[in-house]
């Protein structure tokens, strides 16, 4: 909550709403909101997972009394992923706890996992929170969608609001179904131009994240339309709007269309509604991009917007790579680390570390044949490229973790990485150094041992 | 105890919870950390009130918060704060609130000579952390505030902070987070011993060992929330919700 503004509606003259200002006019019932309105808004979805998900609850027993029933048993879903597979006793309660929870509450979503000797014995379970969000069909334009988890903002490429809240929030809207919320102003990102064959969303977000830095965005939406959005499929703009927060975003939005259908209409029958940003909108900042000019970006140690051109780094020396999470980690990042080892026909020079977002995304690489590569699934390639075997399914080493977290970076290396903060200490030791990238990027640099523009080995 | 003015009104964080103008008599807090042998400071003109946040005190327009200035640089994110290995504790498991604690700043690089909680220790002896620009970026994890106040700290005085921290130290109460208007961070050092007073309308930090001091932008509406101890102890006053059934 941040210090009061006062609202600038005077009179009742409607003025034009943007997509996220109509979102939450609608969650609160009221016909119209501007930018500093703070107002209680109805949530649709509240999602935690097994680091939060303990501490909410008992907060929300805490406050609401150990008999309270939650608002809606139907509207939470609950997702173990962050400290899955590790003997951390801590870690393993936190999903015993959750289990309790959501056996008390009759919550109907709790993708469980028991046998941790085999992901695959654990039909519920699904891996990472926000990809699991999308492929289960949680993910609806038009809705509010909260998290325990900054990287709920994801969720908003489905052109819906989504953003992260701490604990104590999410205590309050178990009990409640409703938060108190002050309205953010939007800055526009109109995208436009053929994307390049080399360049993907991820890089797209660096680029924008370098121009306006880690706080570029703050208490504010990030809206991203224009024709190289439109020509961007669901999980690249998932991946856009995941790294919104990496702005210090509130939420990202990008228009619903037949693309967004689609994905959506596919995974669930419940109706939904989208909204556009009236022409008449007003955005506080307004930012044009030629998406055919721009190039492979990393983001250095140690922030987000430590940006510099891929190319420009190929001097650094690398000592691992990790292609994962729900930044870099979906089904299509997969694909496009094996196209490109695939052209490349080359084995790593370092050791590269493969972590599918989810169950289905494991089964995706090992069952799906990669375009172009003659059958080959994505598994082959990366075993013929001579990666470590795909890892069982979660957030793994993208924060580090319990020491035993398969990939963590325990000791000062230097790491490419398709995840999304490169903080001190953010994957394990403090003094490891993490250049944020793309799954070509990535790839690329692998087979090198060095920070390298995919370009070397597409095209 | 229960204030005259509080009375039932509709959710909205807008209204102030008025707090009546008799001021309650000098409080001594169990959470005191100051310990006025280990340092001599400026004498003080009419203060001999030291407040710390309790829910069981009334909201006071005037609160002020004495002691050591542990000092950061900018974009201090949450793994720094507490990094991800600690965020198997719960912080509603008072245990391991306690635990949660201990671990503050941890993840801050080996620049930094002093650390914010001597190792075994529990507690921090630093009252007043100050920040620049972006305090609290990264995850959502409430850990964060969470440890921060388990520690002890008592307010953060940056000169901007990430949205989801700030929010998630008023909905907690666990720590004011507090704007000022120029770059503290570079003026106050590690050590120093400040005041910090929150006021109506403008509040400043008092450097007393620089013997400087800087005005502070009011905390507005964010203030009664954490004087109640955090949005549902604020609520509950306030009549939005009922109180917790036995």
């Amino acid at each position: 909550m941040a210090p009061q503004r006062s609202s600038s509606t005077t009179g009742s003259v409607k003025t034009g709403m943007t997509m996220t200002e109509k979102i939450l006019s609608k969650a609160a019932e009221k016909s119209q909101v501007v930018p500093g309105d703070n107002i209680w808004v109805n949530v649709d979805v509240l999602m935690t997972h097994d680091v939060c998900g303990p501490g909410a609850f008992g907060i929300f027993k805490r406050e609401f009394g150990e008999k309270a029933k939650v608002w809606d048993p139907e509207k939470i879903v609950v997702i173990p992923d962050h400290y899955i597979f590790t003997t951390d006793k801590r870690a393993n309660r936190n999903v015993d706890i959750m289990r309790e929870h959501c056996r008390e509450q009759n919550i109907k979503y709790f993708y469980d996992i028991t046998d941790l000797g085999d992901f695959r014995a654990n039909p519920d379970y699904k891996g990472v929170c926000h990809v699991a969000l999308a492929q289960e069909g949680h993910c609806r334009p038009g809705e509010v969608l909260l998290g325990t988890d900054s990287h709920t903002c994801t969720a908003g490429a489905f052109g819906q609001f989504a953003t992260g809240i701490g604990n104590t929030d999410a205590g309050f809207v178990l009990g409640t179904g409703k938060i108190l919320l002050k309205v953010p102003p939007t800055m526009r990102f109109i995208l436009d131009g053929e994307m390049p064959s080399y360049l993907q969303a991820k890089d797209l977000i660096l680029q924008i994240i370098g121009e306006i830095s880690v706080a570029g965005a703050t208490y504010k939406t990030m809206e991203f339309s224009g024709t190289t959005i439109e020509s961007l499929t669901m999980e690249e703009r998932m991946t856009l709007c995941n790294m919104v927060v990496e702005a210090g975003g509130k939420n990202g939005v990008i228009p619903a269309d037949a693309t967004t259908f689609n994905y959506v209409e596919n995974r669930t029958s419940v109706p939904f509604e989208p909204v556009y940003s009236d022409g008449n909108a007003s955005f506080v900042a307004d930012y044009r991009f030629d998406v055919s000019k721009l190039e492979p970006v990393v983001a250095k140690p140690h922030s987000p917007d430590n940006r510099a051109l891929a190319r420009e780094c190929k001097d650094v020396k690398i000592d691992r790579v990790y292609i994962g999470s729900c930044t870099g980690g979906k089904t299509e990042d997969f694909m496009a680390a094996a196209k490109l080892f695939h052209a490349a026909g080359k084995q790593v020079k370092v050791p590269t570390f493969l972590v599918p977002a989810t169950q289905k995304v494991w089964m995706d690489v090992y069952a799906l044949p990669v375009p172009g590569a003659g059958g080959k699934t994505c598994a082959q390639i990366f075993e013929e490229a001579g990666c470590d075997t795909p890892t069982n399914p979660s957030c793994g080493a993208c924060l580090g973790g319990p020491a035993d977290t398969y990939a963590r970076l325990n000791e000062p290396q230097v790491c490419v990485s398709t995840t999304n903060r490169n903080f001190p200490g953010r994957m394990g030791h403090k003094e490891g150094q993490i250049y944020l990238a793309s799954p070509y990027t990535a790839a690329a640099s692998a087979l090198t041992g060095h920070v390298t523009d995919p370009r070397e080995f597409l095209q | 105890m229960a204030a005259t003015s509080l009375r039932s009104v509709n959710p909205k964080f807008t209204q102030t919870l008025a707090s009546p103008p008799t001021k309650s008599p000098p409080f001594q807090s169990p959470f005191l950390r100051f310990n006025p042998t280990t340092f001599t400071p400026k004498p003080l003109t009419t203060r001999s009130t030291f407040v710390t946040r309790s829910s069981a005190a009334e909201p006071q327009e005037r609160k002020t918060f004495h002691g050591l200035c542990y000092v950061v640089g900018d974009n201090i994110d949450t793994d720094q704060i507490i990094p991800a290995e600690f965020l198997t504790l719960v912080p509603s498991n008072p245990d391991e609130y306690q635990k949660l604690g201990s671990y503050a700043l941890v993840g801050l690089p080996a620049s930094y000579k002093e650390r914010f909680v001597e190792p075994g220790e529990m507690k921090t002896k630093y009252s007043i952390i100050i920040g620049g620009e972006n305090f609290g970026c990264g995850s959502s994890r409430e850990h964060a505030p969470v440890c921060l106040g388990a520690a002890g700290a008592k307010a953060v005085v940056a000169q901007s902070y990430a949205r989801i921290f700030f929010r998630n130290s008023v909905a907690t109460g666990e720590i004011y987070p507090l704007d000022s208007e120029v770059r503290v961070c570079e003026e106050c050092k590690t050590g120093d011993v400040a005041t910090v007073e929150l006021r109506e309308g403008d509040s400043v930090l008092i450097n007393h060992t620089t013997g400087k001091e800087y005005k502070l932008k009011a905390i507005g509406d964010a203030g009664p929330v954490i004087d109640a101890g955090g949005i549902f102890a604020y609520a509950r006053k306030a009549g939005m919700i009922p109180s917790v059934a036995a």
